[in-house]
């Protein structure tokens, strides 16, 4: 299993785009801590990008990465190895691959302006959804033979979760907003890793006053040790349940 | 050696193999042969595991290889059309090959990169190569590890005939060793002096399985070729 995992990190340091994305989230990080005197302004702005960028980036490159290695795949089921631990290997070297470059391209800025509780949970945050839109990407991949349909569903599965999904709950908090929804509310974030993220960052934050009663009630469950412990349950399996599904999927498969 | 009993696989709506049971003992040089889409290719990837059939099983020195991965190191494949990394080097693939091996093969047979010249273009790229060069590339590989069952599928296509001859060569001496050589090909006269028993597949069934001597006799052909057309004419009439 190491040795697979080595090929394949080497394999995408050697397709230089992780690096650029590197690079690119360094110089935004950098920028928006030196726009602003407050760094907590600049947190904001950082957690737009963490929410947006980082699960798009990591969706979309693990998407290509795992269609564009379907040779290297045939090659290594047809020596002695496991097919789960080929699989896990992919997992593995996108999962390092996408978390290093969260860490140094927006951590180190964090460490250096914002090494506060806040800032650390905004870089556990990148790194978990970093991780989570691998294990996505994977599944998608896997369940697609055809690259452009795999593609698009990735796009897809990220507008939803970047868009669509707040969208849906505006849309149901209209229509019911004679009921009290908000216990549902706190239900519903557990179905979007993204979402969930965005409140416990949010919720560490001045503006998390303007969030009104359910802020309140938020702050309340996710300010808990329980209701952490529950959120981190939730993101490690968003992790989980889309490895093991595509694994699954992929033992059996065809090549 | 390598048993299949009643292996059934769909694709769609297209059966690609049909109840085929077949056996394959030590020491024998198969000839997998049948037209295009008889279902060579997918027998072949079931006994690699790179292929789930639907039903039947395959067991390999008596253990099903369903949950198996380990016997495979007793196995050298060439595949039809050797897909490789793109942007690794011959070099690459071969020293990647052998690590990811090395804790069960530790001598390597290498007379195949030489004879071949692969030696002089170790640093090419995989996508710059021809067909042919593939071809060699993945015979090299195939014959790498000294392993007790070779699996080659078409090895031939595509290679000039000096390579072809070195790799006919190649595939007679592990034969003299008592190795388990199973070969598909439809150019039937690559395989005459090779063969020790014929497989013919047609749309996924298997027709026939026979000894060579004996199918000669049957058919009163010398040559491989005449004694298939023969075996199918009859079976027709």
């Amino acid at each position: 299993m190491k040795k697979i995992i080595k090929y394949v990190t080497a394999d995408i340091l050697r397709n230089k785009i992780v690096l650029a994305y590197t690079v690119l989230l360094l110089i935004i990080s950098f920028s928006v801590f030196a726009l602003q005197d407050d760094a907590s302004k600049g947190m904001l702005s950082l957690l737009n990008i963490t929410l947006l960028i980082v699960p798009l980036m990591s969706v979309i490159f693990s998407a290509i990465y795992i269609y564009n290695s379907a040779e290297f795949i045939e090659l290594l089921v047809s020596q002695p190895l496991k097919r789960k631990s080929i699989w896990l290997s992919l997992f593995y070297g996108l999962a390092a691959a996408l978390s290093i470059a969260y860490f140094i391209g927006a951590g180190i800025p964090i460490i250096i302006y914002q090494p506060s509780a806040t800032g650390f949970i905004m870089l556990g945050a990148g790194i978990i959804l970093s991780i989570i839109f691998v294990a996505i990407a994977l599944l998608a991949a896997v369940l697609t033979r055809d690259k452009a349909k795999g593609i698009g569903i990735t796009i897809l599965l990220w507008l939803y979760f970047a868009l669509i999904f707040d969208g849906l709950i505006l849309f149901i908090l209209f229509q019911f907003e004679d009921y009290p929804l908000d216990k549902f509310m706190v239900f519903t974030s557990a179905f979007n890793p993204v979402d969930l993220c965005r409140i416990l960052i949010l919720l560490r934050m001045d503006v998390s006053a303007l969030m009104g009663y359910t802020g309140a009630i938020f702050k309340d469950f996710f300010g808990s040790q329980t209701g952490s412990f529950v959120a981190v349950t939730v993101l490690l399996l968003w992790v989980i349940i889309p490895v093991w599904l595509s694994m699954k999927k992929f033992k059996k498969k065809d090549l | 050696m390598i048993i299949a009993s009643n292996l059934t696989k769909r694709f769609g709506k297209l059966k690609a193999l049909d109840d085929v049971s077949v056996n394959f003992m030590k020491g024998e040089c198969i000839a997998l042969m049948g037209p295009n889409g008889s279902g060579k290719t997918t027998l072949i990837k079931s006994i690699l595991g790179m292929v789930v059939p639907d039903s039947g099983f395959i067991t390999f020195n008596d253990k099903n290889i369903l949950r198996d991965w380990q016997y495979r190191r007793h196995i050298g494949y060439m595949p039809q059309i050797g897909r490789y990394p793109e942007n690794m080097t011959i070099g690459q693939v071969i020293a990647m090959i052998k690590d990811i091996r090395s804790p069960y093969n530790t001598a390597f047979d290498e007379e195949l990169i030489e004879s071949f010249g692969l030696n002089a273009m170790l640093k090419k790229r995989m996508r710059t190569l021809s067909g042919g060069t593939r071809q060699k590339v993945s015979a090299s590989l195939a014959f790498l590890f000294n392993t007790d069952v070779l699996i080659l599928d078409e090895p031939t296509a595509g290679l000039d005939p000096v390579a072809s001859e070195i790799l006919k060569e190649k595939i007679k001496a592990q034969i003299k060793k008592g190795r388990l050589v199973i070969i598909t090909s439809h150019i039937l006269s690559d395989l005459d002096e090779l063969v020790t028993q014929v497989i013919y597949m047609q749309e996924g069934k298997l027709l026939f399985h026979k000894n060579i001597n004996i199918l000669r006799n049957e058919t009163g052909q010398q040559k491989l070729a005449r004694a298939i057309v023969s075996v199918m004419h009859n079976q027709r009439s």
